[in-house]
């Protein structure tokens, strides 16, 4: 699981809106320091279309019919994607949300982006189960005029999506990897591990590379690797193999917080505490751990599980020909990309409201 | 139900009974086959289709009707049918061979793992390339021969190793997804042959090819198991293997046939999912032998074997597809959906057990 930003909180939305540096566009002027935005936002707590200023994003503008599809909610990051993008269209009287059936079938989930296009929807926002797998539907919704906004993970043909909206799988690698090396302190001998989520998603390689990357410029290497499913049983079950096969391990990258729960449970199985632990996503339950500094667990690594509601948000922008109005560019931008911060007891009191419940 | 099975179980017996001798097999394999050749006209699986598929085709109306209530022109146009019928097609092939396995005494948990690895194989950059520089077909004689050969491994196994089917089929499903993911190394690989994308994604008459694929295989699965030696078989292997043995039936030999063909109906819904997605994925048929086994038990084959109907079937891929349409269209929320699915997959087995009860004893 990743992280979460529940769009109720002013502290979280601020964040986001800085690391995210965009989408939420309330949020971004308050932090640009308009009093009277600052004043406004202070006063609702929410940031609910009523209350939004005249001639702002967050007027009510025309209806929009928004199709959303998205896989199983079966780890707590999906079912977060789905709740988040729930949560936001209610705040907004014009957005009539669409929500299909998640699932991990990309037979069905082609169906029922089919049956978006056959409705007519305004715009269609899309976690795909597999990105290349749903492309050919992608494409026929933009040929038949209906904007589509590609979340998380990512088409194989770029015209098949107007905006994508993006965390950065990559930079969570980096992120971790860079960790890691601040940590070893220039030994070299350190044993690092790592279990990443599902192994054929690109996303899952990306964070891999960028750790590896990451570890090669400080001398290191990751000496295990095991693939889990983002689910608690899988954590579990790569977790007590892994450290049945790594007698001494020094640090563990755990790419989901989700399964995470699954690879603690493993290693308090195992007796297990010679080494430091670091998540991924960024879940509360992970976000409390770091907190109390008890365990393994000493940093999570942020993925944005709001990426779902920000498609929702640019899809609304997009059909109600409106732009970020933070930017200069009078359209809404191709792509969006999250930031993936690390974070440590040090500076987890800022994040953890904004976390989500796995 | 039940009474149609022990009806269908006393006809046999009389035919074993009659040839006690076991040196005249010849005599035994003829009389077989003509009791068979009479079961039709005497009550057997189709003369009476209508009272059994009576109740699915009534479930299937009452969604059809709840869809045009609650979504009017939305579910009742062409597009959103053609919506349906595509989703239905792939999963439908996969069902019509379930059908025999099943009706065989059977079952095959390894179908959406043989659907995985077909489409894996299909679309490796070996086999594209050499589809390029000869011929895109080779990607359909490559999804088809993976899918017989798992078959294959499958019947032996199960016909000769004397190992349960449910056993062999799961150890398949692991193997064969394990296998498609060594293969594509766990990547999405992306077809780019574009003679086989024109063919599979063509239209006919405004019918999209997969739909017509689902039909001819529905047509050819209900003359084969109705109107054939071997539909006759499949229905004496699955009824009372001992009795089909006794009656000279190579028991094994068409166990292993059965699962070849469901083996091949996957390497053909395969074929039909990398034309729909462009993809051939190990993490393609994700849970399609509960779908395909929950559509043929709703279509009123029983699941010990022995009595199996193609009808049945088709309806019971139907009625899963439509419904899902219409919980879609409708804006159900996916918890919701998974509970009514259950409920309506328990309503419509009773109906249509009660109107079968109904059927047979008017």
């Amino acid at each position: 699981m990743r992280l979460r930003t529940p769009f109720g909180r002013q502290q979280g939305r601020r964040l986001t809106g800085l690391l995210v540096g965009s989408v939420a566009v309330l949020t971004l002027a308050a932090c640009t320091g308009s009093a009277e935005d600052a004043a406004n936002d202070d006063d609702n707590g929410s940031d609910s279309a009523p209350a939004a200023a005249a001639g702002s994003n967050d007027e009510e503008g025309d209806q929009v019919t928004i199709g959303f599809s998205a896989p199983a909610a079966d780890h707590g990051w999906m079912a977060a994607i789905t709740n988040n993008v729930r949560d936001l269209a209610e705040e907004y009287p014009d957005i009539d949300l669409q929500v299909a059936e998640g699932t991990n079938d990309v037979n069905l989930q082609i169906s029922q982006v089919e049956t978006f296009i056959n409705d007519k929807v305004d715009a269609i926002v899309l976690l795909p189960f597999d990105g290349a797998a749903m492309t050919p539907v992608a494409l026929k919704a933009m040929e038949a005029g209906i904007p589509v906004i590609n979340v998380d993970r990512e088409f194989d043909d770029p015209n098949a999506a107007r905006v994508t909206v993006l965390g950065d799988n990559y930079g969570m690698g980096v992120s971790a990897g860079q960790y890691v090396c601040e940590q070893a302190g220039g030994n070299e001998d350190v044993v690092v591990a790592e279990i990443a989520g599902i192994d054929s998603l690109p996303l899952t390689q990306d964070r891999s590379q960028g750790f590896e990357d990451a570890l090669g410029e400080c001398g290191l290497d990751v000496d295990a690797r095991q693939a889990a499913e983002f689910t608690v049983e899988s954590g579990e079950e790569v977790a007590a193999n892994l450290l049945q096969a790594e007698k001494k391990i020094d640090f563990l990258w755990n790419h989901d917080d989700d399964q995470g729960v699954g690879v603690l449970a493993a290693i308090e199985n195992a007796g297990r505490d010679e080494f430091t632990m670091i998540g991924g996503a960024g879940s509360a339950n992970a976000m409390r751990a770091i907190q109390e500094d008890s365990g393994v667990l000493k940093a999570t690594v942020i993925y944005p599980s709001t990426q779902g509601a920000d498609g929702v948000k640019l899809a609304r922008l997009l059909v109600q020909s409106k732009a970020m109005s933070d930017l200069v560019e009078v359209e809404v931008p191709r792509t969006v990309q999250l930031f993936a911060p690390v974070v440590t007891s040090e500076n987890v009191d800022q994040y953890i409201d904004s976390a989500f419940e796995s | 139900m039940s009474e149609q099975s022990t009806s269908r179980g006393a006809e046999h017996v009389p035919d074993v009974g009659e040839v006690q001798n076991p040196v005249t097999p010849t005599r035994e394999t003829i009389t077989v086959e003509r009791a068979g050749a009479e079961s039709p006209s005497s009550g057997g699986l189709m003369s009476g289709p209508f009272g059994r598929n009576l109740g699915l085709v009534l479930a299937l109306l009452l969604i059809c009707a709840a869809g045009v209530v609650t979504a009017g022109d939305r579910f009742a146009s062409i597009d959103n049918i053609l919506t349906v019928l595509r989703f239905a097609s792939a999963l439908g092939v996969v069902a019509i061979g379930m059908t025999f396995v099943i009706t065989g005494g059977g079952i095959d948990l390894s179908v959406g793992a043989l659907v995985a690895l077909c489409s894996v194989w299909a679309t490796t950059f070996a086999t594209q390339t050499m589809a390029t520089d000869t011929h895109w077909t080779i990607m359909v004689f490559a999804a088809l021969a993976v899918g017989a050969g798992a078959g294959l491994v499958n019947g032996l196994v199960i016909a000769y190793g004397k190992v349960v089917p449910f056993i062999t089929t799961l150890a398949m499903l692991a193997a064969a997804r394990g296998l498609a993911e060594i293969i594509s190394e766990r990547r999405t690989q992306i077809v780019t042959v574009d003679g086989f994308k024109d063919f599979f994604g063509a239209d006919v008459l405004g019918v999209p090819l997969l739909v017509i694929i689902f039909a001819l295989v529905s047509l050819g699965g209900w003359v084969l198991l109705n109107r054939t030696t071997f539909g006759r078989r499949t229905l004496a292997v699955g009824g009372n293997p001992e009795a089909a043995r006794l009656a000279g039936i190579n028991v094994n030999r068409h166990t292993v046939m059965l699962y070849v063909l469901v083996g091949v109906c996957c390497g053909l819904a395969a074929l039909m999912l990398i034309s729909r997605t462009t993809t051939g994925s190990s993490t393609h048929g994700y849970m399609w032998e509960l779908d395909a086994i929950a559509a043929v038990v709703i279509g009123g084959t029983l699941l010990t074997g022995g009595r199996g109907t193609i009808v049945g079937t088709v309806v019971g891929v139907l009625i899963f597809a439509t419904l899902g349409n219409v919980f879609t269209l409708n804006n159900q929320d996916t918890s919701t959906q998974a509970v009514a699915k259950g409920l309506i997959i328990v309503v419509a087995v009773l109906l249509q057990q009660r109107l079968a009860r109904n059927a047979t004893s008017t």
